[in-house]
C-alpha cells in the first residue's frame, strides 16, 4: 500500500516539475508548483502511517503555506498581466545579468 | 621615575613661594589664545569671513610687509580713508597685550622669589600629570624651573609684551585683528611651554608649536601666495630640523632611558662617547633648523613676508634663539663630546659670515635686519659651542632687547611709508631702502632708537652688544689656548688653529656687522629724502603706543650690558652677575669644557681683545660712513642692477637657487616622475585600483552571461542541480 501511494506520489512530482520546466504560462508553472507541494504532501501522509503523526503535522502546515503562498503568488501574476498583458515568463527577464 | 625622586628629595626652597603658580604663566597667553580666537570666529560668524582678499590691492610687490594691510572695502575712492577695524578690535586690545603683562608681573614675582632663596641648586620641578606611560617609559607633563628657564620666560613674556603694546598700533587697521593677537598669544604659549618643558618630549610640544605659530604668521596674510609660499618654506624647513631633534630623542632614550633633563644630567656620564657625538649632532640640526643656522638659514629671509611685529617676537628675540637655548639646556650633553661643540662652534662662524656679506648688499629694511639676525644667531653658537654658556645666553638676552628694537623700528618706519604711499595711492615699494632717506626729520623717536640698536648691535662699549659680543670672543681666544676643544682634532684641522680661526672670523663679521648696521642706518634716516614730492607730508611718526615699546626697549638696550660686566670693568658695577646667576645650570659643564678650571686670560690680554672689537666696531662705522653716500642713492623705481660680486652679494651667493636646483627640482621632479607618475599614477591607479577592478568586473561578466532573467533557465539550474545532488549521494 505504501509503495504504491509513494510511487503515485513521485509521479505527481515529475509531473509537477516537467510542468515548471516546460510550459511558459505563469498561471500553469504556478499549478504545476502546487502539484509538486501536493505531491510531497501525499508522500507525508503515507510516510506517517510508519513513522507517527508528525508527517500529517507537516501536511498542515505545508497546505497553510501554499495558501499563503497562492494568494502572494497569485497576487503578482495580477500585477504582471496588468503590466505585460499576457503572463508569459519569457517575456519577464528583468533580472537579466 | 627620577623627576619623583627629586620631588621626594624634601621640600625644594621654591615651594611654597610664588614660583609654584608657574604653571599659570604658560596658560595666560593660552588663555588669551583662547578669548581672541573666539573673538576672531565670532565676527566670522555673524558677517562672513573676516579677511577679504581685496588687500592684496594695497600690497607693494610680492612678499612684502605691508604695514597696516589692506582695507575692508573692494571700491578704493568711496572709503578710501575710512578706518576699517574690526568690531571686536577694542576688546582685543585689551585681551591680548594684558595677558602678556600678567605673565610678565608673574614672571617678576617669580624671579623674585628665586633671588630670595640662597644656593639654588636643584632645579624646581612640578608634575602635572603622567602624559603617556608606555612600557617602561614614562613622560610625565612637567614644567622645570631654573636660572636658565627663568631668565628666557623673563625676555619671552617682557619683550613679547612690549611687541605686543606695538602691534596694537601696527596692526590696528588690518581686518584679522583679533586672529593676530590669538596666534600671537598661542605663540607666546608655546614658546613658554619651550622653556619650562622638563623634559625633551614637553620641551618638543612647544617646539612644534612654535613652529606652528611662526606658520600661521608668517602667512598670516595669505591670500598673496607669496607670503603662504613663505610660510611653507620656514614650515619645510624646520621640520629636517625637527627630524634631528626626535632622533636625537630615540638615540637618548634607547641608551640612558631617560628623557628629563634632571635624569639626563645624572646619567649623562654613562654615555659611549660616539653616542653623546650622534646625539648632540642631531639635537644641533634641530637647532640649525629652529635657529637658521646653515645649511637650514634659507627660511629666515623668506619669513619677514609676516607683519614686522611676527619678525621682531618670533624670528629675532624668541623663537630663533631656542636653538641656542636647547644647546645651553643639553650643556652636560655637549659638554661630554668636544667634537659636536666644534661643530656647532664652526657652523655658528661659517653662518654669521655668510649671513653678514650678503646684509651688507640688500635693499629691503627687513631683508637687512632678517641677515643680521641670521649672523648674530651664529655668534650665539659661537658661545655655546665653545663652551662659554653664559655668553651665548647672554648675547640672546642683549640681541633680543637691540634686535626688538630695530625690527619694531623698522616696522615704524614701515608703517610711516605705507601710510605715507597709501594716502596718495602709489603702489612703490613701502620697504625699499632705496625709497626712504632722510627719514630723521619726519621719524625723531625711531631715528634716535635705532641709532641706540645699531651702536649696540655694532659692539660700541658700554652698549649692551659691546658686553655679549665681547664676552663671546674673549670665551673663544681663552678656550684656543686651553680647553678640551683645543686639544682634539675636527675633520683633521686641530680644535685649537680652529678656534682661532672662528675667532678671527668673528672679529672679521663684527666689521661687517658695523658696515651693514651703519649702511642700513644711512640708508634709511640719513641723506636726502627719495620717497616722493607728494608723499613727503604725509610722512609722521607713528602713534604713542608703538613708540612706547621702542623708548623701553631703547633703553634696555643701551644698559643690558650690566647684566653681564667683566670681571676687567667692576668699576661699572658688580660684575658677573649672569655667571653667577646661570652657575648652576651651565657652570659644571662649562668647567668641563675648559678642563676643571675657569679660563683665565691676563689682563693685558683681555685689555687687547676688547680694543681689537672696539677698533673694528668704530672702523666699519667710520669705513660706511665715508664710503657710502645716501645722496648718491636714487628711488627703487630707476635704480641699476647690481654688477660683479655686489651682485652674487645681493642675490645671496644664490644659495636659494643652489637648493631649488640640487634639492628642490630634483624632488619635485622625482616626485613627479617616479612617485605620481610610476607609482602612483600607474602602480597603485593603474595595476592595484583599477586592475582590481577590471579583474573582478571580468568575473561578474562571466557571471552575468548565465543570469538570463529567465524563470525557466533558474528552475532547470535547480533541478539539474538537484539531480546531480541526488545522484552524487545514490552513486557513491
Amino acid at each position: 500500500m505504501i509503495q504504491e501511494a509513494l510511487f503515485f506520489s513521485a509521479v505527481l512530482f515529475i509531473i509537477g516539475v516537467v510542468g515548471v520546466l516546460t510550459r511558459r504560462n505563469a498561471i500553469i508553472i504556478f499549478m504545476c508548483v502546487e502539484l509538486m507541494l501536493n505531491a510531497v504532501n501525499l508522500s507525508f501522509v503515507a510516510l506517517s502511517r510508519l513513522y507517527g503523526i508528525a508527517g500529517q503535522v507537516f501536511v498542515i502546515f505545508v497546505m497553510t503555506v501554499a495558501a499563503a503562498e497562492a494568494a502572494v503568488g497569485l497576487a503578482i501574476i495580477i500585477s504582471i498581466f496588468r503590466h505585460h498583458e499576457n503572463v508569459d515568463l519569457r517575456n519577464i527577464n528583468l533580472l537579466r545579468g | 621615575m627620577l623627576l619623583q625622586e627629586v620631588a621626594a628629595a624634601g621640600a625644594h626652597p621654591l615651594s611654597g613661594t610664588v614660583a609654584t603658580w608657574m604653571w599659570l604663566l604658560p596658560l595666560l597667553p593660552l588663555a588669551g589664545f583662547v578669548l581672541n580666537g573666539a573673538l576672531a570666529l565670532a565676527a566670522t560668524y555673524r558677517r562672513g569671513p573676516s579677511d577679504p582678499t581685496v588687500h592684496a590691492d594695497h600690497t607693494h610687490g610680492a612678499g612684502h610687509d605691508t604695514g597696516h594691510a589692506g582695507t575692508a572695502h573692494p571700491d578704493h575712492d568711496t572709503a578710501h580713508h575710512a578706518p576699517t577695524r574690526h568690531r571686536y578690535a577694542g576688546l582685543v586690545s585689551i585681551i591680548g597685550p594684558a595677558v602678556l603683562f600678567a605673565a610678565f608681573g608673574l614672571a617678576l614675582s617669580i624671579f623674585g622669589a628665586m633671588t630670595r632663596v640662597d644656593h639654588l641648586e636643584q632645579p624646581f620641578v612640578q608634575r602635572y600629570f603622567t602624559w603617556m606611560a608606555t612600557g617602561d617609559l614614562r613622560i610625565d607633563a612637567a614644567f622645570q624651573l631654573d636660572q636658565l628657564s627663568m631668565i628666557m620666560v623673563l625676555v619671552i613674556t617682557g619683550v613679547g609684551a612690549l611687541i605686543h603694546l606695538f602691534s596694537i598700533g601696527y596692526m590696528r587697521d588690518d581686518p584679522g585683528y583679533p586672529r593676530f593677537f590669538a596666534y600671537l598669544n598661542l605663540f607666546v604659549f608655546f614658546m613658554l611651554v619651550l622653556v619650562l618643558g622638563a623634559s625633551y618630549p614637553v620641551m618638543f610640544i612647544g617646539w612644534e608649536g612654535v613652529g606652528l605659530c611662526s606658520y600661521l604668521l608668517i602667512g598670516f596674510w595669505f591670500s598673496d601666495t607669496a607670503n603662504a609660499d613663505a610660510g611653507k618654506k620656514a614650515f619645510i624647513v624646520n621640520r629636517i630640523g625637527d627630524f634631528g631633534f626626535l632622533i636625537a630623542m630615540f638615540l637618548l632614550y634607547a641608551h640612558i632611558a631617560s628623557l628629563d633633563f634632571v635624569g639626563i644630567s645624572q646619567r649623562a656620564a654613562d654615555l659611549a662617547p660616539g653616542i653623546v657625538t650622534a646625539i648632540c649632532l642631531f639635537l644641533f640640526l634641530g637647532c640649525a633648523g629652529k635657529s637658521a643656522q646653515i645649511p637650514l638659514y634659507v627660511w629666515l629671509p623668506d619669513a619677514m613676508a609676516g607683519p614686522t611685529p611676527v619678525s621682531a617676537l618670533i624670528h629675532a628675540a624668541t623663537m630663533v634663539t631656542a636653538g641656542v637655548y636647547l644647546v645651553a639646556r643639553s650643556a652636560v650633553l655637549f659638554a661630554l663630546s668636544p667634537v659636536a661643540s666644534l661643530t656647532v662652534a664652526v657652523v655658528g662662524a661659517l653662518t654669521a659670515l655668510l649671513a653678514a656679506t650678503i646684509g651688507l648688499k640688500q635693499w629691503d629694511i627687513k631683508r637687512v635686519l632678517a641677515y643680521s639676525t641670521v649672523s648674530q644667531l651664529g655668534y650665539m653658537f659661537v658661545g655655546v659651542g665653545v663652551g662659554a654658556y653664559t655668553a651665548g645666553i647672554f648675547h640672546l638676552v642683549t640681541h633680543a632687547f637691540f634686535k626688538a628694537l630695530l625690527f619694531l623700528g623698522s616696522g615704524s618706519v614701515i608703517f610711516a611709508m605705507h601710510r605715507a604711499y597709501h594716502a596718495t595711492h602709489s603702489h612703490a615699494d613701502a620697504q625699499d631702502m632705496r625709497n626712504m632717506g632722510g627719514l630723521r626729520r619726519y621719524l625723531p623717536w625711531t631715528f634716535a632708537l635705532m641709532w641706540i640698536a645699531t651702536l649696540a648691535i655694532a659692539g660700541i662699549p658700554l652698549f649692551s652688544g659691546f658686553f655679549s659680543k665681547d664676552e663671546i670672543l674673549a670665551g673663544v681666544f681663552a678656550r684656543a689656548g686651553h680647553s678640551t676643544l683645543a686639544d682634539v682634532s675636527w675633520f683633521g684641522i686641530p680644535g685649537n688653529v680652529l678656534l682661532y680661526a672662528i675667532y678671527g672670523i668673528g672679529l672679521f663679521t663684527a666689521l661687517l656687522t658695523a658696515i651693514y648696521m651703519t649702511r642700513m642706518m644711512l640708508y634709511t634716516f640719513h641723506g636726502p629724502n627719495r620717497t616722493g614730492e607728494t608723499e613727503r607730508s604725509h610722512l609722521a611718526e607713528a602713534p604713542w603706543v608703538m613708540t612706547l615699546p621702542l623708548v623701553v626697549l631703547g633703553v634696555l638696550s643701551a644698559i643690558g650690558g650690566w647684566l653681564n660686566i667683566p670681571e676687567l670693568m667692576r668699576f661699572l658695577g658688580p660684575p658677573q652677575w649672569l655667571h653667577h646667576w646661570l652657575d648652576p645650570v651651565v657652570g659644571a659643564p662649562a668647567l668641563a669644557v675648559t678642563g676643571g678650571a675657569p679660563v683665565h686670560l691676563t689682563h693685558q690680554t683681555e685689555y687687547m681683545l676688547i680694543g681689537a672689537a672696539v677698533v673694528i666696531a668704530v672702523a666699519g662705522i667710520l669705513f660706511a660712513v665715508a664710503r657710502l653716500k645716501p645722496a648718491r642713492l636714487v628711488p627703487k623705481a630707476q635704480a641699476v642692477p647690481e654688477r660683479g660680486f655686489a651682485r652674487v652679494l645681493a642675490n645671496k651667493w644664490y644659495v636659494d637657487e643652489l637648493y631649488d636646483r640640487s634639492v628642490v627640482r630634483p624632488l619635485v621632479g622625482g616626485s613627479r616622475r617616479l612617485l605620481w607618475t610610476v607609482t602612483d599614477k600607474w602602480l597603485i591607479d593603474g595595476l592595484l585600483v583599477n586592475g582590481s577592478a577590471r579583474l573582478t568586473g571580468f568575473f561578474g561578466r562571466i557571471g552575468s552571461y548565465w543570469q538570463t532573467g529567465n524563470v525557466s533557465t533558474y528552475a532547470w539550474a535547480i533541478v539539474i542541480g538537484v539531480l546531480v545532488v541526488l545522484g552524487a549521494f545514490t552513486l557513491r
